[in-house]
Protein backbone atom coordinates (compact mmCIF):
# COMPACT_ATOMS: atom_id res chain seq x y z
CA UNK A 1 0.00 0.00 0.00
CA UNK A 2 1.45 3.37 -0.98
CA UNK A 3 -0.17 5.44 1.73
CA UNK A 4 2.61 7.50 3.25
CA UNK A 5 2.41 8.28 6.94
CA UNK A 6 5.24 10.49 8.16
CA UNK A 7 5.55 12.02 11.57
CA UNK A 8 2.15 11.37 13.17
CA UNK A 9 0.26 14.60 13.68
CA UNK A 10 3.21 16.97 13.29
CA UNK A 11 2.30 19.29 10.44
CA UNK A 12 5.69 21.02 10.28
CA UNK A 13 7.45 17.63 10.03
CA UNK A 14 5.04 16.71 7.25
CA UNK A 15 5.91 19.95 5.42
CA UNK A 16 9.62 19.19 5.78
CA UNK A 17 9.09 15.69 4.39
CA UNK A 18 7.61 17.19 1.22
CA UNK A 19 10.32 19.81 0.84
CA UNK A 20 9.04 22.90 2.67
CA UNK A 21 11.00 24.12 5.65
CA UNK A 22 9.07 26.96 7.24
CA UNK A 23 11.80 27.60 9.83
CA UNK A 24 14.73 27.36 7.44
CA UNK A 25 17.65 29.17 8.97
CA UNK A 26 18.53 32.50 7.43
CA UNK A 27 22.05 33.81 7.05
CA UNK A 28 23.01 37.16 8.51
CA UNK A 29 23.12 39.96 5.98
CA UNK A 30 25.76 42.71 6.11
CA UNK A 31 23.12 45.26 6.85
CA UNK A 32 19.74 44.08 8.01
CA UNK A 33 16.89 45.49 5.93
CA UNK A 34 14.17 47.52 7.56
CA UNK A 35 11.84 44.89 8.90
CA UNK A 36 8.16 45.53 9.38
CA UNK A 37 7.17 45.32 13.04
CA UNK A 38 3.85 44.96 14.76
CA UNK A 39 3.36 46.50 18.15
CA UNK A 40 0.89 46.52 21.04
CA UNK A 41 -1.23 43.52 21.95
CA UNK A 42 -2.92 42.52 25.19
CA UNK A 43 -5.03 39.79 26.74
CA UNK A 44 -7.22 40.11 29.82
CA UNK A 45 -8.95 37.34 31.71
CA UNK A 46 -12.54 38.05 32.76
CA UNK A 47 -15.64 36.28 34.04
CA UNK A 48 -16.47 34.31 30.85
CA UNK A 49 -13.03 33.87 29.32
CA UNK A 50 -10.47 36.19 27.78
CA UNK A 51 -10.53 39.51 25.93
CA UNK A 52 -7.73 40.01 23.41
CA UNK A 53 -6.96 43.33 21.78
CA UNK A 54 -4.32 44.81 19.51
CA UNK A 55 -3.59 47.99 17.59
CA UNK A 56 -3.40 47.98 13.79
CA UNK A 57 -0.12 49.71 13.03
CA UNK A 58 2.96 48.09 11.52
CA UNK A 59 6.19 50.07 11.42
CA UNK A 60 9.49 49.77 9.57
CA UNK A 61 11.98 51.89 11.44
CA UNK A 62 10.39 55.30 11.83
CA UNK A 63 7.98 54.73 8.93
CA UNK A 64 4.43 53.51 9.23
CA UNK A 65 4.51 50.43 7.01
CA UNK A 66 0.88 49.44 7.27
CA UNK A 67 -2.17 51.02 8.90
CA UNK A 68 -4.63 48.19 9.06
CA UNK A 69 -2.60 45.15 10.02
CA UNK A 70 -4.45 42.55 12.06
CA UNK A 71 -2.59 41.22 15.06
CA UNK A 72 -5.26 39.09 16.71
CA UNK A 73 -6.08 35.79 15.04
CA UNK A 74 -8.28 32.90 16.03
CA UNK A 75 -5.94 29.91 16.53
CA UNK A 76 -8.91 27.54 16.56
CA UNK A 77 -12.44 27.62 17.93
CA UNK A 78 -11.45 28.16 21.56
CA UNK A 79 -8.17 30.03 21.40
CA UNK A 80 -6.58 33.07 19.87
CA UNK A 81 -3.07 34.25 19.20
CA UNK A 82 -1.81 37.83 19.09
CA UNK A 83 1.51 38.82 17.58
CA UNK A 84 4.14 41.46 18.22
CA UNK A 85 7.52 41.69 16.56
CA UNK A 86 8.67 41.00 13.01
CA UNK A 87 5.40 40.96 11.06
CA UNK A 88 6.34 38.57 8.26
CA UNK A 89 7.78 35.89 10.52
CA UNK A 90 4.91 36.34 12.96
CA UNK A 91 2.18 35.95 10.34
CA UNK A 92 3.84 32.83 8.97
CA UNK A 93 4.05 31.44 12.50
CA UNK A 94 0.38 32.11 13.13
CA UNK A 95 -0.57 30.46 9.84
CA UNK A 96 1.48 27.38 10.71
CA UNK A 97 0.09 27.32 14.23
CA UNK A 98 -3.51 27.47 12.99
CA UNK A 99 -2.81 24.71 10.48
CA UNK A 100 -1.05 22.57 13.09
CA UNK A 101 -4.03 22.77 15.46
CA UNK A 102 -6.51 21.96 12.71
CA UNK A 103 -4.29 19.19 11.32
CA UNK A 104 -4.07 17.54 14.73
CA UNK A 105 -7.80 17.92 15.31
CA UNK A 106 -8.68 16.31 11.99
CA UNK A 107 -6.23 13.44 12.26
CA UNK A 108 -6.98 12.61 15.88
CA UNK A 109 -10.66 13.48 15.92
CA UNK A 110 -10.28 15.65 19.05
CA UNK A 111 -8.78 19.08 19.64
CA UNK A 112 -5.56 19.47 21.65
CA UNK A 113 -5.91 20.61 25.25
CA UNK A 114 -5.25 24.34 25.81
CA UNK A 115 -1.96 23.43 27.49
CA UNK A 116 -1.04 21.31 24.47
CA UNK A 117 -1.75 24.20 22.14
CA UNK A 118 0.36 26.55 24.28
CA UNK A 119 3.26 24.07 24.19
CA UNK A 120 2.97 23.65 20.41
CA UNK A 121 3.32 27.40 20.02
CA UNK A 122 6.34 27.40 22.37
CA UNK A 123 8.08 24.92 20.07
CA UNK A 124 7.38 27.16 17.08
CA UNK A 125 8.81 30.22 18.86
CA UNK A 126 11.85 28.12 19.77
CA UNK A 127 12.26 27.03 16.12
CA UNK A 128 12.33 30.69 15.16
CA UNK A 129 15.28 31.41 17.49
CA UNK A 130 18.01 31.23 14.76
CA UNK A 131 16.12 33.81 12.70
CA UNK A 132 15.66 35.93 15.82
CA UNK A 133 19.37 35.79 16.68
CA UNK A 134 20.79 36.27 13.19
CA UNK A 135 18.31 38.64 11.60
CA UNK A 136 16.51 40.14 14.53
CA UNK A 137 13.27 38.52 13.37
CA UNK A 138 11.96 38.34 16.90
CA UNK A 139 8.40 37.08 17.24
CA UNK A 140 6.70 37.31 20.60
CA UNK A 141 3.21 35.89 20.49
CA UNK A 142 0.59 36.10 23.16
CA UNK A 143 -1.63 33.06 23.38
CA UNK A 144 -4.99 32.96 25.15
CA UNK A 145 -7.93 30.67 25.17
CA UNK A 146 -10.85 29.18 26.98
CA UNK A 147 -9.91 25.96 28.76
CA UNK A 148 -12.93 23.71 28.24
CA UNK A 149 -11.81 21.25 30.90
CA UNK A 150 -11.09 23.85 33.60
CA UNK A 151 -13.87 26.19 32.43
CA UNK A 152 -11.84 29.41 32.57
CA UNK A 153 -9.82 31.73 30.39
CA UNK A 154 -6.03 31.25 30.39
CA UNK A 155 -3.22 33.43 29.05
CA UNK A 156 0.32 32.43 28.00
CA UNK A 157 3.30 34.58 27.09
CA UNK A 158 6.57 33.56 25.45
CA UNK A 159 10.13 34.73 25.31
CA UNK A 160 12.28 34.57 22.21
CA UNK A 161 13.87 31.26 23.27
CA UNK A 162 10.52 29.52 23.42
CA UNK A 163 10.07 29.93 27.16
CA UNK A 164 6.38 29.65 27.97
CA UNK A 165 4.87 31.45 30.93
CA UNK A 166 1.31 31.27 32.10
CA UNK A 167 -0.05 34.62 33.27
CA UNK A 168 -2.66 34.65 35.98
CA UNK A 169 -4.81 37.61 34.95
CA UNK A 170 -3.60 39.77 32.06
CA UNK A 171 -0.60 40.59 29.93
CA UNK A 172 0.43 43.04 27.22
CA UNK A 173 3.32 42.74 24.78
CA UNK A 174 5.04 44.85 22.16
CA UNK A 175 6.58 48.29 22.22
CA UNK A 176 3.51 49.83 23.85
CA UNK A 177 3.02 46.82 26.12
CA UNK A 178 4.29 48.53 29.23
CA UNK A 179 1.79 51.38 29.05
CA UNK A 180 -1.02 49.02 28.20
CA UNK A 181 -0.08 46.75 31.09
CA UNK A 182 -0.07 49.60 33.60
CA UNK A 183 -3.49 50.76 32.42
CA UNK A 184 -4.92 47.27 32.75
CA UNK A 185 -3.31 46.80 36.16
CA UNK A 186 -5.09 49.89 37.49
CA UNK A 187 -8.53 48.80 36.29
CA UNK A 188 -8.41 45.04 36.65
CA UNK A 189 -10.25 43.02 39.23
CA UNK A 190 -11.27 39.39 39.38
CA UNK A 191 -14.29 38.23 37.34
CA UNK A 192 -14.86 41.53 35.54
CA UNK A 193 -17.95 41.49 33.31
CA UNK A 194 -17.46 41.50 29.54
CA UNK A 195 -18.34 45.13 28.82
CA UNK A 196 -15.95 46.48 31.47
CA UNK A 197 -13.13 44.22 30.28
CA UNK A 198 -13.56 45.38 26.69
CA UNK A 199 -13.53 48.98 27.95
CA UNK A 200 -10.33 48.28 29.89
CA UNK A 201 -8.66 46.81 26.79
CA UNK A 202 -9.67 49.86 24.77
CA UNK A 203 -8.29 52.21 27.41
CA UNK A 204 -5.07 50.22 27.53
CA UNK A 205 -4.59 50.50 23.77
CA UNK A 206 -5.42 54.20 23.87
CA UNK A 207 -2.79 54.85 26.54
CA UNK A 208 -0.23 52.72 24.69
CA UNK A 209 -0.79 54.68 21.49
CA UNK A 210 -0.57 57.89 23.49
CA UNK A 211 2.91 57.07 24.78
CA UNK A 212 4.38 54.85 22.06
CA UNK A 213 4.90 56.15 18.52
CA UNK A 214 4.90 52.64 17.04
CA UNK A 215 1.43 51.89 18.39
CA UNK A 216 -1.48 53.07 16.30
CA UNK A 217 -4.42 54.77 17.98
CA UNK A 218 -7.95 55.02 16.61
CA UNK A 219 -7.94 56.41 13.07
CA UNK A 220 -11.37 58.02 12.47
CA UNK A 221 -10.19 59.57 9.18
CA UNK A 222 -9.67 56.17 7.55
CA UNK A 223 -12.12 54.36 9.81
CA UNK A 224 -9.45 52.02 11.19
CA UNK A 225 -9.82 50.99 14.83
CA UNK A 226 -7.91 48.56 17.03
CA UNK A 227 -9.16 44.99 17.02
CA UNK A 228 -10.90 43.45 20.02
CA UNK A 229 -12.01 39.83 20.36
CA UNK A 230 -13.47 37.66 23.10
CA UNK A 231 -12.84 33.96 23.64
CA UNK A 232 -15.41 32.12 25.71
CA UNK A 233 -17.06 28.73 25.86
CA UNK A 234 -18.96 29.82 22.73
CA UNK A 235 -15.70 30.31 20.87
CA UNK A 236 -13.62 33.11 19.37
CA UNK A 237 -15.63 36.18 18.49
CA UNK A 238 -14.39 39.46 17.09
CA UNK A 239 -16.15 42.63 18.20
CA UNK A 240 -17.77 44.47 15.28
CA UNK A 241 -15.63 47.44 14.27
CA UNK A 242 -18.46 49.96 14.74
CA UNK A 243 -18.77 48.92 18.41
CA UNK A 244 -15.04 49.43 18.92
CA UNK A 245 -15.27 52.78 17.12
CA UNK A 246 -18.15 53.87 19.36
CA UNK A 247 -16.19 53.01 22.52
CA UNK A 248 -13.18 54.97 21.28
CA UNK A 249 -15.41 57.95 20.46
CA UNK A 250 -16.81 57.89 23.97
CA UNK A 251 -13.34 57.57 25.48
CA UNK A 252 -11.98 60.49 23.47
CA UNK A 253 -14.99 62.62 24.45
CA UNK A 254 -14.32 61.92 28.12
CA UNK A 255 -10.65 62.80 27.63
CA UNK A 256 -11.56 66.06 25.86
CA UNK A 257 -13.96 67.09 28.58
CA UNK A 258 -11.35 66.29 31.23
CA UNK A 259 -8.75 68.36 29.35
CA UNK A 260 -10.99 71.44 29.00
CA UNK A 261 -11.98 71.30 32.64
CA UNK A 262 -15.61 70.39 32.13
CA UNK A 263 -15.41 67.05 33.85
CA UNK A 264 -18.45 64.91 33.17
CA UNK A 265 -18.50 64.03 36.86
CA UNK A 266 -18.18 67.70 38.02
CA UNK A 267 -20.45 68.57 40.94
CA UNK A 268 -23.72 70.28 40.04
CA UNK A 269 -23.22 73.09 42.60
CA UNK A 270 -20.28 75.44 42.09
CA UNK A 271 -17.42 75.08 44.52
CA UNK A 272 -17.64 77.23 47.64
CA UNK A 273 -15.83 80.58 47.62
CA UNK A 274 -12.33 80.50 49.12
CA UNK A 275 -13.39 82.36 52.25
CA UNK A 276 -15.88 79.66 53.15
CA UNK A 277 -13.33 76.94 52.54
CA UNK A 278 -11.84 75.25 55.55
CA UNK A 279 -8.36 76.27 56.54
CA UNK A 280 -5.64 74.74 54.42
CA UNK A 281 -4.76 71.37 55.78
CA UNK A 282 -1.47 69.64 55.59
CA UNK A 283 -2.63 66.42 57.17
CA UNK A 284 -5.79 64.44 57.43
CA UNK A 285 -8.09 65.41 60.27
CA UNK A 286 -8.34 63.00 63.15
CA UNK A 287 -11.67 61.41 63.72
CA UNK A 288 -13.67 63.35 66.28
CA UNK A 289 -13.05 62.16 69.78
CA UNK A 290 -10.29 59.96 68.57
CA UNK A 291 -7.18 59.47 70.56
CA UNK A 292 -4.32 61.74 69.58
CA UNK A 293 -1.75 60.13 67.43
CA UNK B 1 16.03 -23.24 -12.93
CA UNK B 2 12.44 -23.77 -11.94
CA UNK B 3 9.62 -22.41 -14.02
CA UNK B 4 7.04 -20.41 -12.07
CA UNK B 5 3.44 -21.35 -12.70
CA UNK B 6 1.79 -19.23 -15.31
CA UNK B 7 -1.34 -17.44 -14.13
CA UNK B 8 -3.11 -15.21 -16.61
CA UNK B 9 -3.34 -11.52 -15.59
CA UNK B 10 -7.08 -11.72 -16.01
CA UNK B 11 -7.25 -14.51 -13.46
CA UNK B 12 -5.07 -12.55 -11.02
CA UNK B 13 -7.27 -9.45 -11.29
CA UNK B 14 -10.45 -11.44 -10.92
CA UNK B 15 -9.14 -13.15 -7.82
CA UNK B 16 -8.04 -9.88 -6.28
CA UNK B 17 -11.34 -8.20 -7.07
CA UNK B 18 -13.27 -11.08 -5.58
CA UNK B 19 -11.13 -10.95 -2.46
CA UNK B 20 -11.66 -7.20 -2.09
CA UNK B 21 -15.42 -7.45 -2.66
CA UNK B 22 -15.71 -10.13 0.00
CA UNK B 23 -13.88 -7.97 2.52
CA UNK B 24 -16.03 -4.94 1.74
CA UNK B 25 -19.26 -6.94 1.91
CA UNK B 26 -18.51 -7.93 5.52
CA UNK B 27 -19.11 -4.37 6.75
CA UNK B 28 -22.24 -2.24 6.83
CA UNK B 29 -23.03 0.21 4.05
CA UNK B 30 -22.96 3.97 4.05
CA UNK B 31 -24.60 6.70 2.01
CA UNK B 32 -24.22 10.38 1.20
CA UNK B 33 -27.07 12.46 -0.13
CA UNK B 34 -27.66 16.04 -1.12
CA UNK B 35 -30.16 17.97 1.02
CA UNK B 36 -31.27 21.60 1.15
CA UNK B 37 -28.26 22.97 3.06
CA UNK B 38 -25.51 20.72 1.72
CA UNK B 39 -24.60 17.06 1.91
CA UNK B 40 -25.62 14.53 4.55
CA UNK B 41 -23.55 11.44 5.25
CA UNK B 42 -25.04 8.54 7.20
CA UNK B 43 -23.57 5.18 8.14
CA UNK B 44 -24.60 2.23 10.19
CA UNK B 45 -21.86 2.16 12.79
CA UNK B 46 -22.30 0.86 16.34
CA UNK B 47 -18.97 2.38 17.45
CA UNK B 48 -18.95 5.96 18.68
CA UNK B 49 -15.19 6.41 18.43
CA UNK B 50 -14.14 4.52 15.31
CA UNK B 51 -15.59 6.83 12.72
CA UNK B 52 -16.41 5.94 9.15
CA UNK B 53 -17.17 9.56 8.28
CA UNK B 54 -14.70 12.38 8.84
CA UNK B 55 -13.61 15.85 7.88
CA UNK B 56 -10.83 16.28 5.34
CA UNK B 57 -10.88 20.01 4.66
CA UNK B 58 -13.08 23.10 4.84
CA UNK B 59 -15.73 21.82 2.43
CA UNK B 60 -14.63 18.22 1.94
CA UNK B 61 -15.63 15.10 3.83
CA UNK B 62 -14.46 11.51 3.61
CA UNK B 63 -16.32 8.28 4.24
CA UNK B 64 -15.06 4.73 4.01
CA UNK B 65 -16.37 1.20 4.37
CA UNK B 66 -14.53 -2.09 4.62
CA UNK B 67 -11.40 -2.66 6.63
CA UNK B 68 -11.07 0.11 9.23
CA UNK B 69 -7.27 0.25 9.35
CA UNK B 70 -7.08 0.65 5.59
CA UNK B 71 -9.66 3.38 5.10
CA UNK B 72 -8.37 5.21 8.15
CA UNK B 73 -4.88 5.28 6.62
CA UNK B 74 -6.45 6.66 3.44
CA UNK B 75 -8.30 9.29 5.47
CA UNK B 76 -5.07 10.42 7.16
CA UNK B 77 -3.29 10.58 3.82
CA UNK B 78 -6.17 12.71 2.52
CA UNK B 79 -5.93 15.18 5.42
CA UNK B 80 -2.17 15.45 4.81
CA UNK B 81 -2.66 15.93 1.08
CA UNK B 82 -5.26 18.65 1.63
CA UNK B 83 -3.44 20.50 4.43
CA UNK B 84 -0.15 20.63 2.52
CA UNK B 85 -1.86 21.83 -0.64
CA UNK B 86 -3.79 24.50 1.26
CA UNK B 87 -0.57 25.70 2.92
CA UNK B 88 1.36 25.69 -0.33
CA UNK B 89 -1.24 27.52 -2.43
CA UNK B 90 -4.49 28.69 -0.85
CA UNK B 91 -7.43 27.15 0.94
CA UNK B 92 -9.55 27.68 -2.18
CA UNK B 93 -7.23 25.48 -4.21
CA UNK B 94 -8.09 22.35 -2.26
CA UNK B 95 -10.90 20.51 -4.04
CA UNK B 96 -12.53 17.11 -3.97
CA UNK B 97 -11.71 16.37 -7.60
CA UNK B 98 -7.94 16.49 -7.15
CA UNK B 99 -8.20 14.57 -3.90
CA UNK B 100 -10.36 11.90 -5.55
CA UNK B 101 -7.77 11.62 -8.33
CA UNK B 102 -4.97 11.21 -5.82
CA UNK B 103 -6.95 8.49 -4.05
CA UNK B 104 -7.69 6.77 -7.35
CA UNK B 105 -3.98 6.72 -8.22
CA UNK B 106 -3.09 5.34 -4.81
CA UNK B 107 -5.76 2.66 -4.82
CA UNK B 108 -5.19 1.60 -8.43
CA UNK B 109 -1.48 1.31 -7.75
CA UNK B 110 -2.10 -0.88 -4.73
CA UNK B 111 -4.59 -3.02 -6.62
CA UNK B 112 -2.19 -3.67 -9.48
CA UNK B 113 1.11 -3.96 -7.63
CA UNK B 114 0.48 -5.33 -4.17
CA UNK B 115 -0.41 -8.89 -3.37
CA UNK B 116 -3.37 -7.89 -1.27
CA UNK B 117 -5.81 -5.31 -2.67
CA UNK B 118 -7.42 -2.74 -0.38
CA UNK B 119 -10.67 -4.04 1.08
CA UNK B 120 -12.24 -0.61 1.09
CA UNK B 121 -14.54 1.63 -0.84
CA UNK B 122 -14.51 5.36 -0.18
CA UNK B 123 -16.50 8.52 -0.80
CA UNK B 124 -15.03 11.99 -1.20
CA UNK B 125 -17.72 14.67 -1.14
CA UNK B 126 -17.49 18.43 -1.43
CA UNK B 127 -20.17 20.98 -0.69
CA UNK B 128 -20.12 23.87 -3.14
CA UNK B 129 -20.90 27.53 -2.57
CA UNK B 130 -24.02 26.89 -4.65
CA UNK B 131 -26.02 23.63 -4.57
CA UNK B 132 -25.17 23.04 -8.23
CA UNK B 133 -21.49 22.81 -7.28
CA UNK B 134 -21.88 19.91 -4.84
CA UNK B 135 -19.72 16.95 -5.77
CA UNK B 136 -19.86 13.29 -4.84
CA UNK B 137 -17.01 10.98 -5.84
CA UNK B 138 -17.11 7.28 -5.18
CA UNK B 139 -13.83 5.42 -5.44
CA UNK B 140 -13.75 1.65 -5.54
CA UNK B 141 -11.04 -0.73 -4.28
CA UNK B 142 -9.40 -0.89 -7.75
CA UNK B 143 -9.16 2.88 -8.11
CA UNK B 144 -12.16 3.48 -10.34
CA UNK B 145 -13.61 6.96 -9.75
CA UNK B 146 -17.32 7.53 -10.22
CA UNK B 147 -18.74 11.05 -10.24
CA UNK B 148 -22.27 10.74 -8.88
CA UNK B 149 -25.30 13.02 -8.65
CA UNK B 150 -27.72 13.57 -5.75
CA UNK B 151 -26.64 10.55 -3.70
CA UNK B 152 -23.97 7.90 -3.50
CA UNK B 153 -23.79 4.58 -1.68
CA UNK B 154 -20.79 2.42 -0.79
CA UNK B 155 -20.50 -0.97 0.88
CA UNK B 156 -21.65 -4.53 0.31
CA UNK B 157 -25.32 -3.57 0.12
CA UNK B 158 -24.74 -0.61 -2.17
CA UNK B 159 -26.97 -1.73 -5.05
CA UNK B 160 -30.22 -2.36 -3.16
CA UNK B 161 -29.69 0.81 -1.08
CA UNK B 162 -29.11 2.83 -4.26
CA UNK B 163 -32.35 1.44 -5.66
CA UNK B 164 -34.23 2.53 -2.54
CA UNK B 165 -32.67 6.00 -2.63
CA UNK B 166 -33.56 6.34 -6.29
CA UNK B 167 -37.19 5.95 -5.20
CA UNK B 168 -37.10 8.15 -2.11
CA UNK B 169 -34.59 10.95 -2.81
CA UNK B 170 -35.93 14.25 -4.05
CA UNK B 171 -34.68 17.80 -4.47
CA UNK B 172 -34.56 20.12 -1.43
CA UNK B 173 -34.95 17.60 1.40
CA UNK B 174 -34.80 19.13 4.88
CA UNK B 175 -32.15 17.78 7.26
CA UNK B 176 -34.74 15.68 9.12
CA UNK B 177 -36.25 14.29 5.94
CA UNK B 178 -32.83 13.55 4.46
CA UNK B 179 -31.80 11.72 7.61
CA UNK B 180 -35.00 9.67 7.71
CA UNK B 181 -34.61 8.88 4.01
CA UNK B 182 -31.03 7.72 4.56
CA UNK B 183 -31.96 5.66 7.61
CA UNK B 184 -34.81 3.89 5.84
CA UNK B 185 -32.73 3.26 2.74
CA UNK B 186 -29.83 1.84 4.75
CA UNK B 187 -32.11 -0.44 6.77
CA UNK B 188 -34.34 -1.80 4.03
CA UNK B 189 -37.96 -2.86 4.43
CA UNK B 190 -37.64 -5.58 7.04
CA UNK B 191 -35.69 -3.86 9.84
CA UNK B 192 -34.93 -0.47 11.43
CA UNK B 193 -31.60 0.94 12.57
CA UNK B 194 -31.44 2.21 16.14
CA UNK B 195 -30.49 5.89 16.43
CA UNK B 196 -27.44 5.01 18.53
CA UNK B 197 -26.18 2.73 15.75
CA UNK B 198 -26.17 5.60 13.26
CA UNK B 199 -23.16 7.74 12.52
CA UNK B 200 -24.23 10.99 10.92
CA UNK B 201 -22.41 14.10 9.74
CA UNK B 202 -23.18 16.99 7.41
CA UNK B 203 -21.33 19.39 5.20
CA UNK B 204 -23.52 22.43 5.66
CA UNK B 205 -23.01 25.46 3.40
CA UNK B 206 -24.10 27.74 6.27
CA UNK B 207 -21.45 26.52 8.74
CA UNK B 208 -18.79 29.00 7.72
CA UNK B 209 -15.26 28.04 6.72
CA UNK B 210 -15.37 24.51 8.14
CA UNK B 211 -18.60 23.06 6.82
CA UNK B 212 -18.28 19.67 8.51
CA UNK B 213 -20.34 18.91 11.64
CA UNK B 214 -21.12 15.64 13.32
CA UNK B 215 -24.71 15.09 14.39
CA UNK B 216 -24.78 12.80 17.38
CA UNK B 217 -26.15 12.26 20.87
CA UNK B 218 -29.14 14.33 21.84
CA UNK B 219 -29.16 16.26 18.58
CA UNK B 220 -29.45 13.07 16.54
CA UNK B 221 -32.23 11.69 18.76
CA UNK B 222 -34.09 14.96 18.42
CA UNK B 223 -33.96 14.77 14.64
CA UNK B 224 -34.75 11.10 14.03
CA UNK B 225 -36.49 9.98 17.20
CA UNK B 226 -35.29 6.87 19.02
Amino acid sequence: MTVRLPGGTDFVALLRSVGHDPFASVTAADSAPQITHGTTICAIRYADGVVMAGDRRATAGNMIAHRSMEKIYPADRHSGVAIAGAAGAAMEMVKLFQLQLEHYEKLEGVALSLEGKANTLAQMVRSNLPAAMQMGLVVVPLFAGYDIRRRRGRIYTYDVTGGRYEETDFQAEGSGGRDARTTIKLGWRDALPRAETVELAIQALYEAADEDSATGGPDPVRGIYPMVATITEEGFEELPEDQVAERFRALIERKQRAATGTLPTAPATPPSPPSAAPAKRTRAPRPEGGAPA
Amino acid sequence: MSMPFYVSPEQVMNDKAQYARKGIARGRSLCALVYEDGILLAAENPSEVLHKISEIYDRIAFAGVGKYSEFDALRRAGVQFADVRGYQYSREDVDARSLANAYAQMMAHTFTNDIKPLEVEILVVEVGVLPAEDQLFRITFDGVVLDEDHFSVIGGEADPISERLKESWREGLSLGDALRTARTALAGADRTIEANALEVAVLNRANGRRAFRRIDGAQLLEIVGA
